[in-house]
């Protein structure tokens, strides 16, 4: 079937079967493989996108269920010449990662947790990345990386 | 250059961020399934449903028949045609006779010993198809019964004909008759039972592998999420494919994560490889998590008594330990060396018992191999150690830091009862900070504040040690390694003055690329963005040994530093010649060749372009060029040690355990990057943590069916499970290799798993509970308290 959305801002048209997921979309169609796949029971977010805004796991809706959405993976987050988004210079700055597997979709979700709780303190933050699975960094580092890229994305 | 020396350099113990970062935030990271190649088909493996079983028949003239299907490989395909999966590690029995070593075949033969046991592979152009064919295998099988626990694995059917009671060995370290005197004269002895339960290791890539071949070239490329490319492909040439190593180059690109599971060879991989000539296709296959859950190798599950004989005064006299450990159903690669030289050797812990005796029984179940997992030996006899040692410590009515401090080592070099000799370390003055740092003057307080909440709280002490920077390759080898374990690195320095590094160590998240490039930018006066490090790939790396045991920056980064003193003698000549001096007056420091008592100076730039355009240069004398090779050979592992504080908050109503505060104080010698040390840290003390309250692999003891298969079912350590940890250090350099570094990447996952039970056993103390084993899950809790109740 064919299915038109938008991936990092430009349009895009993909005609696969009705039972492609949207990760195998961005991975194997679109080469976009900063998008990962951890497990199989829409457990770990490794495979966080934004579609609308809003963080989903990529690997947990069909291709199909994004059409006509506006969908940001970690390679749109960045500015065109590479700067980092202010998330992303955070775990950077804080050594919010480790093996760097499950940070493309920690980062996803933490913009999303950003934009939508500016304000969240530690404890929150914490329980509002009860969605994504680190097994490296002890999330203490995350933490400090999402209280950053918070504020940092509030002054922007 | 020696450690002393060394720590003073500019970058040594500067938190630089990691130059890996930009690529894995960007998500551009390699990972092994981000590779496609051309001419690529998928592999699927048919697993065994049974923990237990012969397999009667199998059936795939259907799965043959489905569309894109490019070839089905079983055991007969393979049979007589190639070696099993080799083990790494002899170890005798004390009769000296071998260990049982069955085969270990890369697809089932005749038999499935295990839930998930590979006992087809199906190659297909698309995975989809590969997947639909791999579930037309029709394979029959006749059920046998399954063991699981090594309680029951004497009386149980024999997994392997070399096994009938299905034990594997008999191992033994210590003087039986010195302790069992000691023992006689002891005013208190302290017994107790506990089980080290079993984990999944679970890094977030699964495992993951590309078989690659070219008839042009006659040779093999393998992609794998893998620790130690050169080890894989040794084993896998040398023991299972017999196939000249200069034909097969193994990648290991990034990898997400390793913990040990990605140390070892697997089935999977020497399939792939192997298919991929057969075929002449390149093959790709990736775990998918629930296939993650059943075929990478578990950790621990270690069941254990253990006695201490202590004085009257509390001194420890002696200590007996026996221990069954649970290989699974095969050896895994380093799997026989975990339960006995990296655990026994290390039960003298940071205590100077004088005599010690411990026995191990390790036993073939129905279950996934176990391997290591973070810490590998050394948690399980630090849980056994630190479990007993507060238990002391409450018999003889003395507080768990007192304990201890009567019997901590203070006088190095150390020689233990169990064979390791320590070279230094300072136990009292981590005790002491970390007492500090949990503010245990506190504690009365926040008791009386958890009491007034209706809560139970309960403070809990771990004092660690561990050996690390594996290992002196002449005493691995005296104790059963089948290989060295030493390591590699290569410096090249290019003409304009820029390195890169070559290492055999292989980074999947410790963050070499900047630590490895802080020590040669220290050293050679040159900023860390002029070198890069590159590892993980056989056809550009010397022969190097990988990354675990948390050796690689005191193997891996020696073996630089010895390329480096090659780097600066060779240096130093050439600036001589430039500068008209003689070798012995250069001097170098801060990326400068200096005359002393003169003003005459080269720098280093200029020194690296004169070695690459050599028209000034003493060609009579010296080679042009400047790239050094070294190999180093530790002389004795590192110990870093450390003493943790746990506090915490339990329900009695629910069984709801919380940790509250954390503190960790560990010794790893010189820092070279605190930022990452401490990351280290957090990582490893989420993982032990982790075991200690929540994570636990079950099989189903009737069946050998894996019960906790999933995320869903396995419970994974999340964001709001920890409060923020407190961590110090101390520092006693290392005094044997020339960075004075001992290794930090396992001491949170050795540590931690004590300090937290200790803490909810003392929290249960006034109801009565005095037995508790891992994980303290609020059902686990409640029920112990119900127990103790009735």
């Amino acid at each position: 079937m064919q299915v038109e959305f938008t991936v990092n801002g430009k349009k895009a048209s993909l005609d696969l079967p009705p039972n492609t997921l949207l990760v195998q979309a961005l991975r194997e169609k679109m080469a976009l493989t900063g998008t990962h796949v951890g497990c199989d029971t829409a457990q770990c977010g490794a495979c966080t996108v934004l579609l609308n805004g809003r963080a989903v796991k990529s690997c947990n809706m069909l291709l199909a269920q994004a059409a006509g959405a506006e969908i940001t993976t970690i390679e749109g987050l960045a500015e065109a010449d590479g700067t980092l988004h202010p998330m992303q210079a955070a775990f950077k700055e804080c050594h919010g990662l480790q093996c760097g597997f499950c940070t493309t979709g920690m980062v996803m979700s933490a913009v999303d947790l950003c934009t939508h709780h500016p304000k969240a303190d530690e404890a929150e933050i914490r329980e509002l990345l009860e969605g994504n699975i680190c097994r490296c960094t002890g999330y203490q580092n995350i933490v400090r990386a999402v209280l950053q890229g918070q504020a940092a994305m509030a002054s922007a | 250059m020696g450690a002393s020396d060394f720590s003073k350099l500019p970058h040594i113990g500067e938190s630089v961020l990691r130059k890996e970062d930009y690529r894995f935030l960007t998500g551009a990271g390699n990972y092994t399934d981000d590779i496609n190649l051309a001419n690529q088909a998928y592999a699927v493996f048919v697993r065994s449903p049974h923990a237990h079983a012969t397999i009667t028949s199998i059936d795939l003239a259907d799965a043959k028949a489905m569309p894109g299907v490019v070839g089905i490989f079983t055991g007969k395909d393979i049979e007589g045609k190639m070696g099993g999966l080799p083990c790494g590690w002899l170890i005798n029995n004390p009769d000296g006779t071998p260990m049982k070593e069955p085969m270990h075949p890369i697809l089932a033969i005749g038999k499935v010993r295990y839930v998930g046991d590979h006992v087809a592979m199906v190659v297909a152009d698309t995975l989809e198809q590969a997947r639909n064919a791999a579930e037309a295998v029709v394979v029959d099988y006749d059920t046998l019964p399954a063991v699981v626990r090594v309680s029951d694995a004497a009386k149980a059917t024999a997994l392997h004909a070399e096994a009938p009671n299905n034990q594997c060995y008999k191992w033994t370290l210590g003087d039986k008759a010195q302790v069992e005197a000691a023992f006689a004269k002891a005013a208190h002895v302290t017994k107790l039972d506990l089980v080290n339960n079993r984990l999944i290791p679970n890094a977030i890539e699964p495992r993951a592998a590309i078989g690659s071949y070219s008839r042009a070239n006659d040779d093999y490329t393998l992609y794998v999420s893998n620790q130690n490319p050169h080890v894989e492909r040794l084993l896998m040439t040398a023991f299972v494919l017999s196939l000249p190593e200069h034909k097969v180059r193994v990648i290991a690109p990034d990898v997400g994560g390793g913990f040990g599971s990605k140390i070892y060879l697997y089935a999977e991989d020497v399939c792939l490889t192997w298919a991929s000539k057969q075929l002449n296709r390149n093959i790709k296959w990736t775990a998918e998590r629930s296939e993650s859950f059943v075929s990478d190798a578990h950790g621990r599950d270690h069941v254990s008594h253990a006695e201490m004989a202590m004085d009257k005064d509390g001194k420890f006299l002696a200590m007996r330990v026996h221990t069954d450990a649970n290989l699974g159903a095969y050896l895994s690669t380093f799997s026989t060396a975990i339960p006995t030289i990296l655990y026994a050797t290390l039960l003298a812990g940071q205590y100077a018992t004088p005599q010690i005796y411990v026995e191990v029984d390790a036993w073939f179940t129905n279950t996934a191999p176990v391997d290591a997992y973070r810490g590998a030996g050394r948690p399980e006899a630090t849980y056994l150690l630190e479990r007993l040692v507060s238990r002391c410590g409450w018999e003889m009515g003395l507080g768990q830091d007192e304990i201890r401090k009567r019997n901590f080592i203070t006088t190095f070099p150390y020689q233990t009862p169990v064979a390791l000799q320590y070279d230094v370390g300072d136990y009292h003055a981590l005790m002491d900070k970390a007492q500090a740092l949990a503010d245990v003057a506190g504690y009365a307080q926040r008791v009386a504040a958890s009491k007034a909440n209706g809560l139970l709280r309960g403070i809990g002490y771990s004092s660690y040690i561990e050996a690390c920077g594996l290992a002196p390759s002449n005493i691995a080898g005296a104790l059963g390694a089948r290989a060295g374990l030493f390591e590699c690195g290569e410096v090249r320095v290019h003409p304009t003055g820029s390195v890169t590094v070559f290492t055999g160590s292989h980074s999947h998240g410790q963050g070499h690329e900047t630590t490895f490039a802080q020590v040669v930018a220290a050293r050679l006066g040159i900023a860390v963005d002029a070198v890069d490090v590159v590892h993980g790939d056989t056809g550009r790396v010397p022969f190097g040994m990988g990354t675990y045991g948390s050796r690689s920056i005191s193997v891996g980064g020696a073996a630089i530093m010895k390329a480096l003193d090659k780097i600066e003698t060779k240096a130093k000549k050439i600036a001589a010649h430039l500068m008209e001096a003689t070798d012995a007056d250069v001097e170098f420091a801060n990326g400068e060749f200096t005359i002393k008592g003169t003003d005459k100076k080269v720098t280093f730039g200029q020194v690296a372009l004169t070695a690459y355009v050599p028209h000034n240069y003493p060609l009579d004398k010296l080679e042009p060029g400047l790239n050094e090779t070294a190999f180093y050979d530790p002389t004795n592992f590192t110990f870093p040690a450390g003493t943790y504080i746990c506090e915490v908050e339990i329900d009695a109503a629910t069984g709801t355990t919380r940790v509250d505060r954390f503190t960790a104080v560990d010794d790893f010698g010189t820092i070279i990057n605190p930022m990452i040390v401490e990351g280290q840290v957090h990582g490893g003390l989420v993982q032990g943590i982790g075991q200690a309250l929540m994570e636990n692999c079950v099989y189903d003891p009737e069946t050998g069916q894996l019960l906790t298969g999933s995320f869903m079912d396995y419970t994974m350590p999340r964001a709001d499970d920890f409060p923020t940890f407190k961590l110090d250090t101390v520092c006693t350099p290392c005094t044997h290799n020339p960075l004075g570094t001992k290794g930090c990447g396992e001491a949170g996952a050795i540590g931690s798993p004590p300090a937290v039970i200790n803490a909810v056993l003392d929290a249960l103390k006034g109801q009565g509970v005095t037995e508790f084993d891992m994980p303290a899950s609020p059902g686990r809790v409640w029920q112990a308290i119900q127990s103790a109740k009735a």
